[in-house]
């Protein structure tokens, strides 16, 4: 009986496969319809991605940021030296053999020409002390060496010297009045800090007229447990108002509208061009059943069920969405994987720049995405053809 | 040459040679036919000896490769495609086997389809229609669908969208050739009327109950003529 | 126009596959009409600009601050009329639910300079006497107004980590006095504006007497490149070195920083674009293919091969236009409910030239989808069209 009814099936499809080619035109469209899609889809939700990575992966939960009560960003915060010292001799804060691992920092903007364009854009300048290596935990120098202490001399992240020009070894830049030479390239593994440029908080404070401020001070923590502590201690403290939160909660919060701004769009186009290919794909299986009316209807007559009619039709509408989902996700891959670029981000009001990323997740969302596409484009028109009086459809034309 | 005159299709050495890949299929070969004005003939012949081509030569809706066809006073093979279409509209109607009327639309603006290349407003356009309707018997069934009539019906259909803009011919390829005996019997009726109405009628069928309301049966086989049937 | 019907009822022949191409054609114009208003929110600052002003900030960056006393400096400069400045606030405020805090574009202006050079902010004549005339008025746009709920005499708070009163307190007390509306329709009106002078007396800190930047009303839009460069040139030197440029051009530098967002707009959509055709024209083509018996009986009966290609180009210019001017309508339709992400994106309105872009679009659709089976059908040859159909 099983073995019938597959022979059946089989049978069925053998007709449907042999009269893709008589089709091939509207089945090759529906498959490329589907690949644009799925290509669309996957490389807007690679930049979703990429940002999220970038802005994520340079948080370690042991570090934790301390900014003036109130304050969103780093920019509009102020913090005096005798706060910054309060802050570092906070219980919870971890300690190195010179003492606390906390660094007191600095955020300005200055503005820089990027390679694209030529046109300025701005990058974050930040003083930071000694300590901020070892309280970060994930800067590596990529080239030359770190800055001297008492000496205008920057070093570049990674990012930051691939988007703007002037930012190679010994090249100069001008800020104000002041002339900073280029001393090395860093990077902490693709985050948020290879964006940047640093430099000696100590420098960069007569520099821009500051005065003895900062704008925030880092901490390592003993553990990541300890932030409950710390944080208690922070808030506690009569002579303070500060308030502290860990690295990666603080970079989420920075990057929360752009982020969601690129996935509400991403999902947006998503579903859009989705609901597109949906009535592209059940277009052509209509035409598909309509232009195999007469041979159904006589392989209906002939005593075959209407099961392997309705499997037939869906097998052949998943078979096509399919192929279309694998080549638009591979030319997605291909086309966008790694692709680098940079935007401002509104919060920080200056560069970030980040990767594409097409993810293997990604990849397998958008292929399931196809597959669904197809099941839906083959579902009504299988039902339809199943559901055919044959006498008229014998007639068919 | 009074002859001529009375003449309303003259088909002089008319060859006809389809190409299916590289083999050739001479379907028609040298055919000499006149048809006289007011004259119903019937030509039959045995499946695939090229009725259809002729008729269709006749049409003006294919071109022979050789010899002429003369409507009238009109050389067909002189015409251009407009020319031709426009000499189409004014003096021939076609009536199908399979009627091919248009599905989505009702009896009377079937029918209306030829007069919408004349200048006739709307409301004579409709008024054509319905005489050409009330002649073939079915001015109860102006709005119908084609699908909810019978074939006999849909067929006379047919032939009230060929008789509504008045033309001197009429081209019919086995207009009975899908209907029952009686339902045949009516179209073959109302066909004669015409003919008595003086209009030109050239049908193609295989049935010899059919072609004995001809005036006259001419045979068609190998590409050739001939007034016997194939003994 | 006794033809429209002919191409009507082809099209109701497949109502399914008219309806469905129909809704592929709607929902390529929908997202079409939705980008073009998210390219414009984006993009769009310049338009909103008025070429007679300048901004003159801190050259290193916005954020620096500059004396107030350059404004004098500057108005001394040829070719200026005008100098106002403002300053950053960054005021907060709760959201309507409470849950938590969002910033106000604010800032401290000097009222009667200040809405001479941006005359598209639009207050009534006795509203800005009552600004004048409250030392602790503030007016606010017609969006914030309407986000907040503030009305005329609200008494309210904002909270500013930048700023501290001189006493230390980092809330800021303020009566609403004024609402003000926009001259244009690409006008912000997020904005919130109160009185400098009672900013500068109750402010403590470094920044005494500090403020943001300057905008600058010049006479001759003409010479807004050359006065900048005077301005540049006047504190060239000075501890306080300063960029000068017109308002165009520095939005314009803003949206750079943006980076591709503009590029990958175009891409999505002429990939979209590109979709769509295909599909669309590959159904096109198979209906007309479908009714080759049909328009062979056209022919036979005395249609021209003009005709029949007008036709079956009428066909497909009817859905295309039909569905894209709907799915135009409905983009503009969602264009008028306001932004649903205000606080980020301002500006939020369709321009009539995406419109009409967008119209051109479809008839070009329709023309490109029906082009290829209109052809088809002007060649059709009619003994075979007939053939077909045995
Ligand atoms: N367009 C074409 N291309 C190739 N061969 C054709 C074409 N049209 C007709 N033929 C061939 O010409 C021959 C005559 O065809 P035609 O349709 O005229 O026959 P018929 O006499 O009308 O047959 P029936 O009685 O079955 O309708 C057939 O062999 C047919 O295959
Ligand atoms: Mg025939």
């Amino acid at each position: 009986m099983a073995s019938n009814w597959l022979s059946q099936l089989f049978t069925v499809a053998l007709f449907n496969l042999r009269s893709i080619p008589a089709r091939k035109g509207s089945a090759l469209t529906a498959a490329v319809g589907i690949a644009g899609v799925v290509a669309v889809l996957t490389g807007v939700l690679s930049i979703a991605e990429g940002f999220r990575k970038t802005m994520t992966s340079a948080g370690s939960p042991d570090v934790a940021i301390v900014l003036r009560a109130g304050a969103e960003n780093e920019m509009t915060s102020g913090l005096g030296r005798d706060e910054t010292r309060l802050i570092a001799d906070t219980p919870g804060v971890a300690r190195g053999a010179a003492g606390p691992l906390a660094s007191a920092e600095l955020f300005v903007i200055i503005s820089l020409p990027k390679r694209t364009t030529g046109t300025d854009a701005n990058v974050p300048l930040r003083g930071v002390e000694g300590t901020a290596f070892e309280v970060r935990g994930n800067i590596r120098m990529l080239e030359g060496r770190r800055f001297e202490s008492g000496k205008n001399e920057i070093i570049v992240g990674a990012g930051a010297r691939r988007e703007f020009a002037g930012l190679n070894i010994g090249q100069e830049i001008k800020v104000g009045r002041n002339v900073w030479t280029v001393v090395g390239v860093f990077t902490s593994g693709g985050g948020i800090s290879d964006s940047e440029i640093w430099t000696d908080a100590a420098v960069l404070q007569p520099a821009y007229n500051r005065g003895p401020t900062f704008q925030s001070v880092y901490v390592r923590l003993a553990s990541p447990e300890d932030f409950g502590i710390f944080k208690n201690g922070i808030s506690k403290n009569p002579e303070l108002k500060a308030t502290a939160r860990t690295l990666p909660d603080f970079y989420s919060s920075q990057s929360e509208m752009l982020s969601q701004f690129i996935t509400v769009f991403g999902v947006f186009i998503s579903v859009m061009m989705g609901l597109g290919a949906l009535f592209g794909a059940l277009n052509t299986m209509y035409s598909a059943v309509a232009s195999r009316t007469r041979e159904i209807a006589t392989l209906r007559a002939l005593g075959f069920p209407a099961a392997p009619v309705v499997v037939s039709v869906l097998a052949e509408s998943i078979v096509l969405s399919l192929a279309g989902g694998v080549v638009g996700a591979a030319a997605a891959y291909w086309a966008f994987n790694g692709y680098q670029t940079s935007t401002m981000n509104f919060q920080t009001f200056s560069q970030v720049s980040f990767n594409f990323a097409v993810t293997p997740l990604l990849l397998a969302a958008a292929i399931a995405m196809a597959a669904i596409l197809g099941l839906f484009g083959g579902l009504f028109p299988a039902l339809r053809a199943a559901r055919m009086p044959i006498a008229s459809a014998l007639r068919d034309s | 040459m009074s002859a001529e005159s009375s003449d309303l299709v003259r088909i002089e050495h008319v060859t006809k040679t389809f190409h299916r890949g590289s083999e050739e299929i001479h379907v028609l070969s040298g055919l000499d036919l006149t048809v006289a004005r007011g004259e119903f003939l019937a030509l039959m012949g045995p499946s695939g000896s090229g009725k259809s081509t002729l008729l269709n030569l006749i049409g003006g809706l294919d071109r022979a490769t050789s010899g002429s066809v003369i409507i009238e006073n009109d050389r067909l093979d002189e015409l251009d495609d407009r020319q031709l279409a426009a000499w189409r509209a004014r003096h021939v109607g076609f009536v199908f086997q399979f009627y091919n009327l248009m599905p989505v639309l009702t009896a009377q603006k079937n029918v209306e389809l030829p007069l919408l290349l004349t200048h006739l407003n709307r409301r004579e356009r409709r008024e054509h229609a319905e005489i050409a309707l009330n002649a073939v018997g079915l001015s109860h069934r102006l709005n119908h669908f084609p699908r909810t009539l019978s074939g006999g019906e849909q067929q006379r259909v047919g032939i009230a969208r060929a008789i509504v803009t008045d033309p001197t011919l009429l081209l019919c390829d086995e207009p009975t050739g899908d209907l029952d005996r009686k339902s045949g019997d009516e179209v073959l009726s109302l066909l004669q009327s015409l003919q008595e109405n003086g209009k030109t009628i050239i049908m193609v069928t295989h049935d010899p109950h059919a072609s004995a309301r001809a005036s006259r049966t001419v045979h068609l086989d190998k590409g050739q003529l001939s007034t016997t049937g194939p003994e | 126009m006794k033809f429209l019907s002919l191409i009507w009822s082809s099209m109701k022949r497949k109502k399914l596959r008219s309806v469905l191409t129909l809704l592929s054609i709607f929902v390529a114009f929908l997202l079409f009409g939705i980008l073009c208003i998210l390219k414009e929110s984006l993009t769009g600052g310049v338009s909103a600009t008025d070429a007679a002003r300048l901004v003159v900030r801190h050259k290193v960056s916005f954020i620096q601050m500059l004396p107030q006393g350059y404004a004098n400096r500057i108005k001394t400069i040829h070719g200026v009329s005008l100098v106002a400045h403002q300053t950053w606030f960054n005021g907060m405020t709760k959201t309507m639910d409470n849950a938590s805090d969002v910033v106000v574009p604010s800032f401290p202006v000097d009222p009667e300079i200040f809405m001479k050079i941006y005359p598209e902010l639009v207050l009534p004549a006795s509203q800005m006497e009552a600004w004048m005339s409250t030392r602790t008025g503030a007016v606010v746009g017609k969006t914030a107004a309407d986000k907040y709920k503030w009305r005329i005499g609200d008494h309210i708070q904002l909270t500013s980590p930048i700023w501290q009163t001189e006493a230390g307190a980092n809330s800021w007390e303020f009566n609403i006095v004024g609402i003000y509306t926009g001259a244009k329709k690409n006008t912000d009106l997020s904005g919130f504006l109160f009185r400098y002078d009672y900013f500068e007396e109750m402010r403590g800190g470094l920044d005494k007497s500090m403020v943001g930047w300057f905008g600058v009303r010049v006479d001759d839009p003409q010479q807004a490149d050359a006065i900048s460069k005077r301005i540049d040139d006047e504190f060239a030197n000075s501890p306080w070195e300063v960029k000068a440029e017109p308002e165009g051009a520095m939005v314009q530098g803003f949206i750079q920083q943006f980076g591709d967002i503009a590029s990958i707009i175009r891409a999505v959509l002429s990939m979209v674009f590109f979709t769509i055709l295909l599909i669309s024209g590959n159904t096109m083509s198979q209906a007309v293919r479908e009714r080759f018996a049909e328009l062979g009986v056209l022919k036979a009966i005395g249609f021209p091969n003009g005709l029949v290609l007008m036709l079956v180009l009428g066909e497909s210019c009817t859905v295309a236009l039909l569905g894209g001017l709907t799915g135009l309508a409905m983009a503009w339709v969602f264009s008028l409910g306001g932004s649903p992400v205000p606080n980020f994106l301002p500006v939020w309105y369709m321009k009539p030239q995406d419109i009409y872009l967008g119209m051109g679009f479809a008839l070009l659709l329709g023309l490109v989808t029906g082009a290829v089976p209109a052809i088809q059908a002007f060649r059709l040859r009619i003994a075979e069209a007939l053939r077909r159909d045995a």
